[in-house]
């Protein structure tokens, strides 16, 4: 195993590097996709530091993140699918109306 | 010398019979694959009662090869609006999955990849699941409307009925107890049964499973050529072309080499605890002498002389592969019954599960193949919204309730003590119970179910099967 | 010295594909990317000696939540590219807050002497013991199926409520158009 710091690097970059596609961009599904690349980031920290302490409850709560990235991604792009159906769009500039 | 250096040499010193391994398996798999359609195509012609290929080469035997050239020659062809990334990406994915996952499938004792995982069989079944995505991704690149439809249709075949045949293996793992490969087939051996007698109706989900995995008929509606062109492959041509195309095969390898691992007993012969059946080990010798044998015999029929020469080369292949096998099972023998076999009799002896274990492993696997091959040109094809009501209607609801029905059985065998045959054929007789009841709930409900948002409408009222 | 391979390796893909999937027009060159910065992480967890989590992202990540994915950027015909408004602003600002974070969190933790526990600095080598594992399925399903049953339960539970969630969102009403 690495030194933990390479993990804990390694990690902070991608959380870095989806936190600027939640940002910039204004496709709301690549938004959703930078998110789980958040999630992604979260993993690998929990993984190495369950490494670190010989202890498994990191695995486990990282399985926990992957099983709950799936359910909110499937939420979200239902969710997408639903606000496409009805305006056409799925630019978060273009979704500017709380009711219409 | 470098430590880098240093560093390769010991890393190819450790893992070198792996490493040969994985070569074999990327040089030879798509030979094998090549010859596997020269064997479809052949039982297909008995099965129609023709011939098939007899042009290129004695009996067609070189058609695959004449294939390989010609598809490496073939113009390239791309699509002027298709993504030239991707398009070029998706065959490579598709290939990749397929090839990677067989590092873990053991063929025999000795030939494996990726020895000792502890998540053999899942990591085979996991990358499989990347294999969707190359098709789903070449389908889309191609800028066809054929060509999307074909691969969404695929797709959604394929993850539908993975669920299927996760919980199918899931209730022959619950028996073995483990995912490692080797201990799964050491646990069929210790239990003196092959998994199929303890979980059939998982065994057979699995095959059902395992033919709409490989997109093999009955579930060919994706790239049924009488339907959407080639579906996903209708803009690939030539050497992409064959990749998808062998990618397919190997899938047809990985998903019987899973199902003989987990259900017919991997690389054991049969009844391999009871030792008075030890002359079982004569049958490859057996049947390879005999197929020599008929090659003499024909070799005399043969109206050209090259043809003849040709069968008596095959012949000629034939008893000196019988002689090898005979050799080692002689060495075998020696060993087993004297108490210090001179030094060839012991490297015989060791030779003998490794090539013994191959030739089983393999027999089984092609019998498995033989399966896929008879019920492609015996069954009518499943038209889309059959197929998916398949899947999520009758088969995950069964599939589901025969892992439960194994779990009760286990309970049953060793928390209280029953037989493990009397819990077995229990728990087995409910699960068919159950699996009458979802056929005939189905059948009642067919008229009214909406089909797939992928396929028209069904015309008929009464439209089921 | 094969631990550090695999690591620099994967770690490099999984950084360059990030960065190419946040900055694609084409959202299926994105979700590519995603796939390949998914199946980089589950090498970094087969490096960590982490193989079921190693296969469990790939089913379940790159397996399942990815077909899902390009299913949905196909069906709402996003492949084709967006005109992207150029706000040189928004971009720049967000790259600086970034690398500004990165910046100090770096600082603290190369500044932290000792991580609580086996005592080391945080890019020191670890001592040659930490290799010795339990088969990892195992363990897993022993933590699992006894101490964190509870949440094993609830994650079950919140796959079913997502599930119904997402069919009804997506599913089209009997009267729309």
């Amino acid at each position: 195993m690495m030194p933990i710091g390479h993990y804990l690097f390694l990690s902070l970059a991608l959380l870095l590097i989806g936190s600027i596609g939640v940002i910039t961009r204004r496709n709301v599904i690549i938004v959703l996709m930078s998110i789980e690349l958040i999630l992604n980031a979260v993993n690998i920290n929990l993984v190495a530091f369950s490494r670190y302490y010989g202890d498994v409850a990191g695995q486990i709560f990282a399985l926990f993140i992957i099983a709950d990235a799936a359910a909110e991604a499937a939420v979200g792009l239902g969710i997408m699918i639903a606000f496409f159906r009805n305006r056409e769009t799925v630019l978060a500039d273009e979704m500017d109306l709380l009711k219409w | 010398m470098s430590p880098t250096l240093h560093a390769v040499l010991a890393f190819v010193q450790t893992w070198w019979v792996e490493l040969l391994c994985a070569l074999l398996t990327v040089l030879v798999v798509p030979l094998i694959a090549g010859y596997i359609v020269l064997v479809e195509r052949k039982v297909m012609a008995d099965m129609q009662a023709r011939l098939g290929p007899m042009r290129v080469g004695p009996h067609g035997l070189l058609q695959p090869i004449a294939d390989a050239v010609k598809l490496l020659l073939k113009e390239d062809l791309i699509p002027d609006n298709a993504d030239q990334f991707i398009f070029w990406f998706a065959p490579v994915l598709s290939m990749t999955a397929a090839l990677t996952s067989m590092g873990a499938v053991a063929f025999g004792p000795w030939f494996q990849v990726a020895r000792d995982i502890n998540i053999g069989l899942l990591f085979v079944i996991g990358i499989s699941a990347l294999g969707p995505f190359g098709i789903v991704l070449g389908g889309w690149a191609s800028n066809n409307h054929y060509s999307i439809i074909g691969a969404i249709r695929s797709t959604a075949q394929l993850i539908s009925y993975e669920t299927t045949a996760g919980f199918a293996l899931v209730s022959g793992f619950l028996f073995a107890g483990t995912l490692n490969v080797r201990a799964i087939v050491e646990h069929q051996r210790a239990d003196h049964v092959w998994y199929l007698f303890l979980a059939p109706v998982g065994f057979f989900t699995y095959v059902i499973a395992s033919i709409a995995e490989t997109n093999r008929a009955p579930f060919d509606l994706p790239e049924a050529e009488s339907e959407l062109v080639a579906g996903y492959m209708t803009e690939y041509s030539g050497f992409r072309w064959s990749l998808y195309f062998l990618a397919e095969y190997a899938n047809m390898i990985v998903v019987a080499a899973v199902g003989t691992t987990l259900f017919l007993g991997g690389w054991m012969r049969p009844f391999p605890n009871v030792q008075w059946l030890g002359w079982l080990d004569a049958f490859p010798v057996l049947l390879l002498g005999a197929t020599g044998v008929y090659c003499v015999v024909r070799a005399g029929k043969q109206p050209a002389y090259v043809q003849a020469m040709f069968m008596w080369t095959v012949a000629l292949a034939c008893f000196v592969i019988a002689l090898v096998f005979g050799l080692v099972e002689l060495g075998h023998i020696v060993a087993l019954r004297s108490a210090q076999p001179a030094h060839l009799f012991q490297v015989l002896d060791s030779i003998h599960p490794g090539l013994y274990g191959a030739f089983w492993f393999l027999l089984k696997v092609g019998a498995y193949i033989y399966l896929f091959m008879w019920l492609r040109f015996t069954l009518p094809r499943f038209r889309f919204d059959q197929l998916m009501r398949l899947g999520w209607h009758i088969l995950i609801p069964l599939a589901l309730v025969n892992v439960m029905d194994v779990g009760i059985a286990l309970v049953l065998q060793l928390e209280l003590g029953w037989n493990r045959w009397w819990a077995m054929a229990l728990t087995t007789l409910f699960t068919l119970v159950v699996a009458a009841l979802l056929l005939r709930w189905n059948d009642r409900h067919a008229a009214t179910a909406s089909s797939s948002l992928l396929a028209p409408p069904s015309p008929l009222e009464d439209a089921n099967a | 010295m094969l631990d550090s391979v695999l690591f620099y390796f994967f770690a490099s893909i999984a950084i360059i594909s990030a960065g190419l999937m946040v900055t694609r027009r084409n959202a299926i060159h994105s979700a590519v990317f995603l796939i390949t910065t998914l199946l980089s992480t589950a090498g970094i967890f087969l490096q960590l000696r982490a193989e079921f989590l190693f296969i469990a992202q790939i089913i379940l990540y790159v397996g399942g939540i990815m077909v899902l994915f390009i299913f949905v950027i196909m069906l709402v015909r996003l492949d084709v590219p967006l005109p992207q408004i150029r706000s040189r602003l928004q971009k720049g600002a967000a790259v600086f807050v970034a690398l500004a974070v990165f910046t100090e969190a770096a600082i603290v933790l190369l500044l932290a002497r000792k991580v609580p526990g086996p005592g080391q600095g945080l890019i020191d080598p670890l001592p040659a013991a930490a290799d010795k594992l339990p088969p990892n399925t195992e363990e897993l399903a022993k933590s699992l199926f006894t101490a964190y049953l509870l949440p094993f339960e609830i994650a079950s539970v919140l796959l079913l409520v997502a599930m119904v969630g997402a069919v009804v969102m997506a599913k089209k009403r009997p009267d729309a158009p």
